[in-house]
């Protein structure tokens, strides 16, 4: 397949995982973070941890949007949609993301709540016009790239004066999470020498957004794309640069991410919403400026106004180690119910719900390599 | 069709509707199964109209498997409930290596349902069933008011015999078995899923429903001691092998580079961010047999129509965890799992 295959050629593969061998310093460690739940996926899916040495590692990042979200705000979409008599469109993941007392939206669907899973945005504004006399709801999660698509269906609602929509919003910030991971870095017990950044989130934030990360925190960060060969790549160049005692952001995903990233949608944004004072991460605690809500012109479609809805107290799951993972402190094995009671057909935690969670991709893709984890080049 | 004195007016299946009396047994019954079920499905069995089929047993193992038919939509391209409840319940008889006899199947219909659309789906089982040589000779029609399904469900169930010498079972794998495909992968999958969500490919893609137990006549004359055949349906060929592996107890080890995909289904689900190994099959099937006659089976295979595209996809190892291992097309190896839930798509 055109532009994909070139992405994914194994002789290329091979080369890399070669130059990448030879440039490390066999006398140290290389912990990356890759950011995003995608490079996981990846990472995962096409054996790339196999192609390093065994001194190189991956430490899995936060950037899951289904991970990161708080059990409160789960439990929060499952009042909507039991509290009031609403249609709650949802992206598929969130679906089996457990809430407090072993609920999900799953499960509230089947005990008849009106829940339905959506591809996409234009399919929420479409229930809505067809059915008019109902209130439907959007649940609205995902990082800046996933935000301008919620921004143009409120646009488009606002302008067809559809009154039975309105977004039930979860949109949260990529560097207000990477600064809390950095910031705690090293304290308790994560040690970086170097970021993955993200992809597509880059591509709508663009690469001057990570600059706080080298001249802050002292970490190089390569933005990488989604292909295995972009991964790969990406490692040996932050291989150089720690070799070269460089500190620097660099593009490796430059067919997509500018240094400005797309101005258009970033405009988009910030006229449709505006920035929370805190909001509540999985793993990661109140982060400040760190989430979206509808501006001010928009909220009548705030959902949280219009359904007000009675909460109790979130609990976690007992052992679920989730939060400390998000934060890469643990991986997915130091956890007692992985692959005990908590398996992808029935998740304890949203690491192991979302294909992006590391914990899914542990058990989905590598756990025949426990416990050891590396492999050699051959 | 000579007139009906028991029905004077006759129904109208261009414009007309299912109604609760279709499914109440009185007259209106007896009308709508004899002008669309006995009219398209006709045979000598259910021509004797009575409430079971008749008929001598043949010599021989039988085996009889049943299998319901939920799908929406009801039509798409490729196919439609009527041929695919056909095709899905031959397939699951002949993968023990049977020769359909007959097959039996049952209606749940919904108030509303428009007989335009019933006949539609008749005549389209009736061709498969015409094509496949296996009459429909006993059935059933039950009526659900209006929102209590979803147009239709159809069961159906098939009953086949097996050749002697012929002993075809998930757990009979063995390490060293060679793993075969009998074509692409993941094509009804994406084409229900394409229409499912009116996602506008710019190319069709059709689903790949089609009965296969002429293609398994064919393969169990060259190689009697197939060990294992499944169609790969729900969960795609994943789910499949993990079936196998899990009931022989053995482990398997495949390479990505050998499974056939169609381009425009591997384009469909790098959009839809799915992975084929877990999209559903209609009309392709899994077989594992002794290396040393891998070969032959293959060649076989490729000269049927329906196993034109059949392929080695990988070996039976031993392995104590019973996981299925891929060589990815990468160069990595990983695992490949078992479907958990649903195959949900990437939301970032």
């Amino acid at each position: 397949m055109k532009y994909i295959d070139e992405f994914r050629d194994p002789g290329i593969a091979h080369r890399l995982a070669i130059a990448i061998a030879a440039e490390v310093d066999p006398f140290r460690e290389y912990r990356f973070m890759e950011f995003c739940g995608g490079h996981t996926h990846a990472i995962f899916r096409y054996g790339v941890q196999h192609l390093m040495p065994p001194n190189l590692h991956f430490i899995h990042g936060p950037g899951c949007p289904v991970c990161v979200l708080p059990i409160r705000r789960v439990d929060h979409a499952i009042a909507l949609a039991t509290q009031h008599d609403i249609t709650l469109c949802t992206y598929g993941d969130l679906m089996r993301v457990p809430a407090s007392g072993h609920r999900s939206l799953l499960k509230a669907k089947a005990e008849g709540a009106d829940i339905r899973m959506v591809y996409s945005t234009q399919d929420v504004l479409r229930i809505a016009r067809d059915n008019s006399t109902r209130q439907v709801v959007f649940f609205a999660i995902g990082f800046e790239t996933t935000t301008p698509p919620t921004a143009v269906a409120i646009q488009v609602a606002r302008a067809e004066r559809l009154k039975n929509f309105s977004v039930f919003c979860n949109h949260v910030l990529t560097p207000a999470a990477l600064r809390a991971i950095l910031a705690t870095a090293g304290s308790d017990g994560v040690q970086l020498d170097g970021i993955l950044g993200p992809s597509h989130v880059s591509t709508l934030i663009g690469s001057r957004s990570y600059g706080f990360v080298s001249k802050e925190y002292g970490l190089p960060v390569v933005i990488a794309g989604f292909e295995p060969l972009d991964v790969m790549q990406s490692v040996l160049m932050l291989v150089r640069q720690i070799n070269a005692c460089r500190c620097e952001v660099e593009n490796q995903y430059r067919r997509s991410v500018t240094e400005d990233g797309n101005l258009k949608a970033q405009a988009l944004m910030a006229e449709v919403f505006s920035v929370r004072h805190q909001f509540e991460w999985r793993g990661l605690g109140f982060l400040p400026h760190s989430a979206l809500a509808l501006a001010d012109d928009y909220v009548d479609l705030d959902a949280e106004q219009r359904f007000p809805v009675a909460l109790g107290e979130a609990r976690e799951i007992k052992g679920c180690e989730c939060p400390a993972i998000l934060r890469g402190v643990k991986q997915p094995t130091d956890c007692t119910l992985f692959g005990t009671v908590c398996v992808p057909d029935n998740p304890m935690g949203a690491c192991m719900v979302s294909s992006e969670g590391a914990c899914a991709a542990y058990w989905s893709y590598g756990r025949f390599r426990e416990p050891s984890r590396h492999g050699s080049i051959s | 069709m000579a007139s009906d004195r028991r029905f004077p007016v006759r129904l109208d299946l261009q414009h007309g509707t299912v109604d609760m009396s279709h499914g109440a047994g009185g007259r209106a019954m007896a009308q709508l199964i004899a002008e669309v079920f006995q009219r398209h499905l006709n045979n000598d069995l259910l021509a004797q109209c009575n409430d079971q089929a008749l008929f001598m047993p043949p010599a021989g193992r039988l085996v009889i498997s049943t299998d319901g038919h939920v799908i929406s939509p009801l039509f798409f391209p490729g196919g439609d409930i009527g041929c695919l409840s056909v095709h899905g319940t031959l397939n699951d008889v002949a993968m023990a290596g049977a020769r359909p006899l007959y097959l039996a199947a049952g209606f749940i219909l919904e108030e509303g349902f428009p007989l335009s659309d019933l006949v539609r789906i008749v005549e389209s089982m009736a061709r498969a069933a015409n094509d496949a040589g296996v009459p429909v000779v006993t059935g059933d029609t039950k009526v659900v008011e209006r929102g209590k399904g979803d147009g239709v469900f159809i069961t159906t169930t098939g009953i086949g015999v097996v050749p002697d010498g012929i002993l075809i079972s998930g757990e009979r794998a063995r390490p060293g078995d060679a793993i075969l495909i009998s074509g692409s992968i993941g094509d009804h999958g994406v084409a229900i899923l394409s229409k499912r969500e009116n996602l506008g490919f710019g190319t069709e893609i059709q689903s790949d429903t089609t009965a296969l137990h002429d293609l398994v006549a064919a393969m169990i004359t060259v190689v009697p001691d197939i060990h294992c055949l499944r169609d790969p349906t729900r969960g795609g060929l994943a789910t499949t092998l993990n079936e196998l592996a899990h009931q022989s107890g053995v482990g398997m080890q495949i390479r990505e580079d050998a499974i056939p995909v169609c381009t425009d289904v591997a384009a469909a689900c790098e959009l839809l961010g799915l992975d084929p190994l877990y999209v559903a099959n209609e009309g392709k099937l899994v077989a594992i047999c002794p290396a040393e006659f891998a070969e032959a089976l293959l060649q076989t295979m490729r000269h049927h129509p329906q196993g034109k595209a059949s392929a080695i996809i990988g070996e039976v190892v031993e392995d104590a965890l019973h996981f299925v291992q891929m060589e990815t097309s990468f160069g990595g190896s990983r695992i490949v799992d078992w479907l958990a839930g649903e195959q949900l798509p990437r939301i970032c």
